[in-house]
């Protein structure tokens, strides 16, 4: 029998507690953790630090997340070598560098960021996951949650976007997330052994050193990036209108939108007036302006002051949108702007003596084009079906088109010069005969629910895409209207039309939205119970 | 040549006696086979021992001057087999492979070796992908090292002691004639740090010597009755020997109180991989300094396998309990030490899984608390002034942290920008809409990133090249076809046989595509035999539809250019529905588009300023022109193709928009013509250095464009500012 009594001296346990630095590093594959890594263990070492870094690359060595981890400590007595652990312990964690704004948000759930102990660098860009970038509506992830959750398990925070730091000072995330590091004092180093680190590393030290610098000073400056996070794209609310224009067209249009709009609705209208008119020509402007002070008029009738016209605003939205469909007439003339070299010629960092050639991807089909002829033709075309296949097999086939040779811009020019005929055509017949019936069902809802008559209005936003695209998304929007009439007298119609939008917003299979109208008919099946 | 170069690293090779090395943990072990006087070393490709193949790769000159013949293997039989030159010759050699898929593959070669026995010391190094970031099924080496007998090293996560048991593991395979593996896992594979070298050491006997002086011994071949000595020869002979030598090499290690000191009730049997992760818990018990100085007695088993009844012995000695620390299960471990404890029978008591979790990482968390648990039940006083320990669940339950876990979303890896797989399978879901979804078998390899969204296809993964052969019980005629998917790296390791070759010799209906892109992409971009670079070591440029042909194939279709989006449609199509008897074979066909980039920017860059004329090209998106539909991102997922939300407040949805780090590959354009989809994307293409026709062509059409589109924008009713 031993002795139970074991004696351990309470002193021994303050050595245990002493544990040595922790970083962890949250990136996706490619984002350069490793170089940051090794820059850490570098820097440490050269203090005449024990320090070790090791990782999980595992298969998220393309574009996944991944997480690199690094433990320091000074030797001990006698150059006693610590024994340093393989992978962070949430709770225990001294410092966590995120490359991305979500995977900042991955590491608080990991549980390495803690109040008592975690200083947490991160950039607050947004590299999308494919899931967010998938949904055929808006599926991004939302930013302000992460930025919530930090102020909460923090115990210090440096974020702001150290990519565009970085990428404006002609270097990579890692020189700026270092740069940061170095001024957060989290580790017992001076900034001047992490330049060192940096200028013995051989590769883009100069613009790595400016992007530390650069990221070193914001840190230092104790900003938290307000007003610049890259993660916020809500949309600014629109300019207003201004008072007159030069142009007397323009200004003519712009008189009669502020004489027959109510005022909160003319930001929007404005902008929707520029859209069609730029679409097609003044006395489309006119048009436009025709059905909105009739709905304006109805709005007002139906208390629509007490709601601040969102049904007019919402329909000035809208209806624009329905207006300037997408033909190609429209794309031909978008493509064929002055305004749209210059974008491309900015964007490529065009240099002097350089050309600039773009190349476009056109696949029309007869059907495109039918719908552009107009009306009477494009139907005796459609009641021919073999003369209708047989010049269908001739059009329907991938075209390049290249831009700025004399050739293809011509095509284009003539093509956008189509204007005066749009009127006339096969689509624009259509889609006025779409957007009636749309506004007519909105407006009928306006007298009994203000609320679902807006939500109707915004059901257009299904509305989009082209060819087979743009079918199924009329699918869609027939599939959402027809359920909403099966629910319009329900006091929360408004409710399940938004719900049964967001749902067709989801996915592009439409899964989501079979979801939702299997839910409204369970209940109004219920209820009508069986006949 | 591999993805990444190690020429640097290669330098460390060099390092000499009293030289310190400070590296990687797989470099390390690569200097430490070269410190062992190797003859021979092979093996295959695969995290985490891709970059011990790509360094000896990259050491060639090293190698030769050494004498050390390096084989790049088909496959891990291959590497497995080749093990064969220690059995009748004092060589020593050493192979390496993922594991446990790789020593699956290897383990015929594997059990005919043990069984027969090496003369030479003969080592297989396996990177034991378990746990988290793991890209395989979670199984243990251990199980192989048992069944066939072969010693399993787990060396202390540093890198003087993994060195040291690399050099100890040859001795311990001679003086036992017998193999032995060492296992390591990832983290110490990536891991850093140090160790003092020894000089690098030619081999005394060559391989030439044993060509020379060929050698045979009929009771060394695994046939009757030499078979049945073999099993007699491991228990009675081999086995002690091993033990023998393990007790007097040292090769396990003790920490904390020994002999007198040695006066409490409990004690930590240990994986050597787990130590690391052990004392930091101990640390968090209060138990233990950040130096390893622990008040717990902990035996280190470096040698896994086999368990060492005498150290067992001794290390139980006065103990009431002992935890074994072994992460995975079975437990083999525990099993064996409660049988040995049993067989002695002393008193002490043998936990492990009692207190551990059974399956998964052993967490220093995961630790923390079944070492604690075990000590409140075993000596209680002894935790009796720890530390709180690190603790984040409290944080964790907060709700704005809770909400996070419904707004991060998942990032699994996916196919790189520009991939060149991405068009196949695009074009495999446009045959789809068409045709109707199929039952697709897929293989390991980047390709098997269709499994993820956006593509979603591919319902199940056999194993490294047996993407064909997994669809062999689909061969029925008059249904819809069988797609079996399989890379150019699993062809070429086993596929051709097993899949191909299976195909034709049954008259197999389905379609079998063969991804090539010229490398062993997913394990880092080695070279195989159908790589188009030109290798100076090693034989590249044969077909694949040569391989095929020659093993019988009829129906053949090769695509050189994977990124035409429409003849990939229309050969998927017409292979799902052709008449044609036979397995539809069809060689898809472009380079990784991240080799390619390696190779060609430099290019690019140097006659860009050397002044010759070069093409930069790049995709964008017409903001205008785009509705936001993304119904481009769900048929292609490249990481450069996102949305952006825009400034317009017309406008809801994001619209999709290409950013800088774009390679023209042109699957955009591809796919938005073969899908019918939209005029949004378009390829700019900006010419460095324009020749004489290109600036006699601009300054014909610009000109006329300016003038043109002037005149329009004079006559468009202006609004001021932006136009749309």
């Amino acid at each position: 029998m031993k002795d139970d009594t074991v004696k351990l001296p309470l002193a021994a346990e303050a050595d245990a507690t002493e544990r040595p630095l922790s970083i962890a590093i949250v990136a996706m594959g490619g984002q350069g953790g490793g170089v940051l890594t090794g820059w850490i263990v570098d820097l440490a070492e050269r203090q005449g630090w024990i320090a070790q870094s090791t990782s999980v690359p595992g298969v998220a060595q393309r574009t996944g997340a991944t997480i690199y981890y690094v433990e320091m400590m000074k030797p001990g007595e006698d150059g006693r070598k610590p024994v340093l652990a393989q992978m962070p312990t949430p709770g225990d964690v001294d410092v966590v560098i995120a490359a991305e704004y979500m995977e900042a948000g991955r590491s608080i759930l990991r549980g390495i960021v803690t109040p008592e102990r975690t200083t947490l660098i991160a950039s607050n860009h947004r590299a999308l996951s494919t899931i967010e970038k998938m949904a055929p509506g808006e599926g991004i992830a939302d930013s302000s949650a992460v930025s919530e959750a930090i102020g909460v398990v923090a115990k210090r925070q440096i974020v702001f976007d150290m990519n565009r730091m970085a990428v404006e000072n002609g270097s990579v995330i890692s020189s700026a997330l270092f740069g940061s590091l170095a001024a957060s004092g989290a580790l017992p180093f001076a900034p001047e052994d992490y330049r060192l680190v940096i200028n013995t590393s051989g590769k883009g030290v100069a613009a790595s050193l400016r992007a530390f610098d650069a990221a070193f000073a914001r840190t230092e400056a104790g900003e938290t990036g307000d007003g610049e996070r890259a993660g916020d794209l809500a949309p600014p609310s629109p300019p207003a209108p201004p008072a007159t224009l030069p142009d007397a067209r323009a200004n003519a249009l712009l008189q009669r939108l502020r004489s027959d709009l109510p005022k909160p609705t003319r930001h929007m209208a404005f902008l929707g007036l520029r859209k069609v008119v730029s679409f097609q020509d003044a006395a489309y402007g006119g048009e436009y302006l025709d059905i909105l002070r009739d709905i304006a008029a109805q709005d007002l009738d139906a208390g629509g002051a007490a709601n601040g016209f969102r049904f007019t605003e919402t329909a000035a939205k809208y209806l624009a949108n329905a207006m300037a469909y997408d033909d190609v007439i429209r794309v031909a003339d978008l493509k064929t702007r002055a305004a749209r070299r210059a974008r491309i010629a900015e964007d490529m960092n065009l240099g002097k003596g350089q050309i600039l050639s773009t190349t476009e991807f056109m696949h029309p089909r007869l059907e495109e084009l039918a719908s552009t002829m107009p009306a009477g033709l494009a139907r005796w075309l459609h009641g021919k079906p073999r003369l209708y296949a047989w010049l269908d097999r001739r059009i329907d086939r991938g075209r390049r088109v290249h831009t700025y040779s004399l050739r293809g811009f011509l095509l284009l020019y003539v093509m956008a010069g189509l204007k005066p005929l749009r009127r006339r055509s096969l689509r624009h017949k259509d889609e006025v005969e779409h957007r009636t019936a749309w506004l007519a069902e909105a407006t009928q809802a306006l007298s009994h629910n203000y609320d679902l008559a807006v939500s109707i209005l915004s059901v257009r936003r299904l509305i989009k895409g082209y060819s087979d695209t743009h079918d199924r998304a009329h699918s869609k929007f027939d599939r959402v209207m027809q359920t909403i009439r099966t629910i319009s007298h329900r006091d929360d119609a408004a409710q399940w039309a938004d719900r049964l939008l967001r749902s067709a917003l989801k996915d592009g299979k439409g899964d989501d939205l079979d979801g939702t109208i299997q839910t409204i008919r369970s209940f109004t099946e219920e209820i009508q119970g069986p006949t | 040549m591999a993805e990444r170069s190690f020429a640097r690293e290669v330098e460390h090779l060099k390092l000499g006696d009293g030289d310190v090395f400070r590296g990687e943990g797989i470099l390390a072990i690569t200097k430490a086979l070269l410190q062992s006087g190797i003859s021979y070393v092979g093996g295959y490709q695969g995290s985490p021992i891709s970059h011990l193949m790509d360094v000896l790769a990259d050491a060639n000159d090293i190698l030769d001057d050494l004498g050390v013949n390096f084989q790049s293997s088909a496959n891990e039989a291959t590497a497995g087999a080749m093990l064969s030159a220690s059995v009748m010759y004092p060589l020593r050699g050493a192979v390496a492979w993922k594991s446990t898929v790789g020593t699956n593959v290897a383990s015929d070669a594997l059990a005919n070796l043990a069984s027969g026995g090496v003369k030479g010391g003969a080592m297989v190094i396996v990177g034991e992908d378990y746990g988290e970031g793991s890209s395989i099924m979670q199984e243990r080496t251990h199980a192989f090292a048992m069944k066939s007998q072969m010693w399993l090293l787990d060396p202390r996560p540093d890198q003087e002691c993994m060195v040291n048991l690399i050099e100890k593991g040859f001795e311990l395979s001679e003086a036992s004639n017998t193999p032995v593996m060492l296992q390591v896992r990832v983290r110490s594979c990536h891991m850093t740090g140090q160790f003092v070298c020894k000089d690098n050491k030619r081999p005394e006997f060559t391989l030439q010597d044993a060509l020379n002086s060929p050698k045979r011994d009929l009771d060394r071949i695994v046939l009757p009755p030499a078979a049945y000595t073999h099993e007699v020869e491991k228990i009675e002979h081999r086995l002690p020997a091993a033990i023998d030598f393990v007790k007097q090499a040292g090769l396990n290690e003790h920490f904390g109180p020994t002999g007198d000191d040695k006066t409490g009730k409990t004690g930590l049997i240990v994986q050597g991989g787990m130590y690391n992760s052990t004392i930091r818990a101990l640390q968090f018990l209060g138990l233990s300094d950040a130096y390893g100085e622990t008040k717990l007695p902990i035996y280190v088993m470096n040698v896994c396998y086999p368990t060492i009844t005498s150290e067992i012995e001794g290390f139980c000695e006065g103990l009431d309990a002992v935890l074994v620390v072994e992460e995975g299960q079975p437990e083999f471990i525990e099993q064996s030490i409660t049988t040995t404890v049993a067989r002695l029978k002393k008193q002490t008591l043998v936990h492990g899984k009692k207190y551990l979790p059974m399956a998964g990482d052993y967490t220093v968390a995961a630790l923390t608390k079944g070492i604690g648990q075990f000590l409140e039940d075993h000596e209680a006083q002894l935790l009796g002034n720890r530390a709180p320990t690190p603790d984040p669940v409290p944080i964790l339950r907060d709700p704005k942290v809770a909400a996070l876990t419904e707004v991060v979303p998942p990032r699994p890896p996916g196919l790189c920008t520009g991939c060149p797989e991405r068009p196949i399978f695009a074009a495999m879901k446009l045959a789809f809409e068409e045709l109707g979804e199929h039952h697709v078998s897929a293989d390991i390899g980047c390709h098997l990133f269709s499994i993820l969204p956006p593509f979603n296809i591919g319902a199940t993964t056999m194993g490294y090249g047996l993407g064909a052969a997994s669809s062999a019980a689909f061969n029925v005629k008059g249904a819809k076809r069988s797609i079996s998917i399989m890379g150019d790296g699993g062809f070429w390791h086993n596929g051709l046989t097993s899949g191909i070759g299976h195909a034709v010799f049954n008259n197999h209906d389905g379609v079998f595509l063969i991804v090539d892109n010229y490398y062993s992409s997913a394990t880092g971009g080695q070279d195989i035999l159908s790589s188009r670079a030109v290798n100076k070591r090693r034989v590249t440029n044969n077909s694949i539809v040569d391989a095929v042909r020659g093993v019988g194939a009829k129906w053949v279709r090769q695509i050189d250019r994977t990124y035409d989006v429409n003849r990939m449609r229309d050969v998927l199509k017409e292979a799902l529905t052709t008449d044609a008897d036979g397995p539809k074979i069809i060689v898809a066909s472009s380079e990784c588009m991240l080799n390619k980039q390696r190779r060609v920017k430099p290019q690019v860059a140097k006659a860009m300023k050397d002044g010759k004329r070069t093409v930069k090209e790049r995709f964008g998106v017409d903001e205008d022109v785009c509705t936001g539909d993304h119904a481009c991102i769900r048929l292609s997922g490249c990481p450069s193709l996102s949305v952006k939300q825009l400034d317009d407040p017309l406008r809801d949805d994001p619209v999709a928009s290409i950013d800088s780090t774009c390679v023209a590959c042109g699957n955009c354009g591809e796919v938005a013509d073969a899908a019918v989809l939209c005029p949004s994307f378009y390829r700019a293409e900006v010419i460095h250095n324009p020749g004489p026709w290109d600036r006699f062509k601009a300054g014909l059409s610009t000109p006329v464009i300016r003038f043109l589109q002037n005149r329009r924008a004079r006559r468009a009713v202006d609004f001021g500012g932006m136009s749309q």
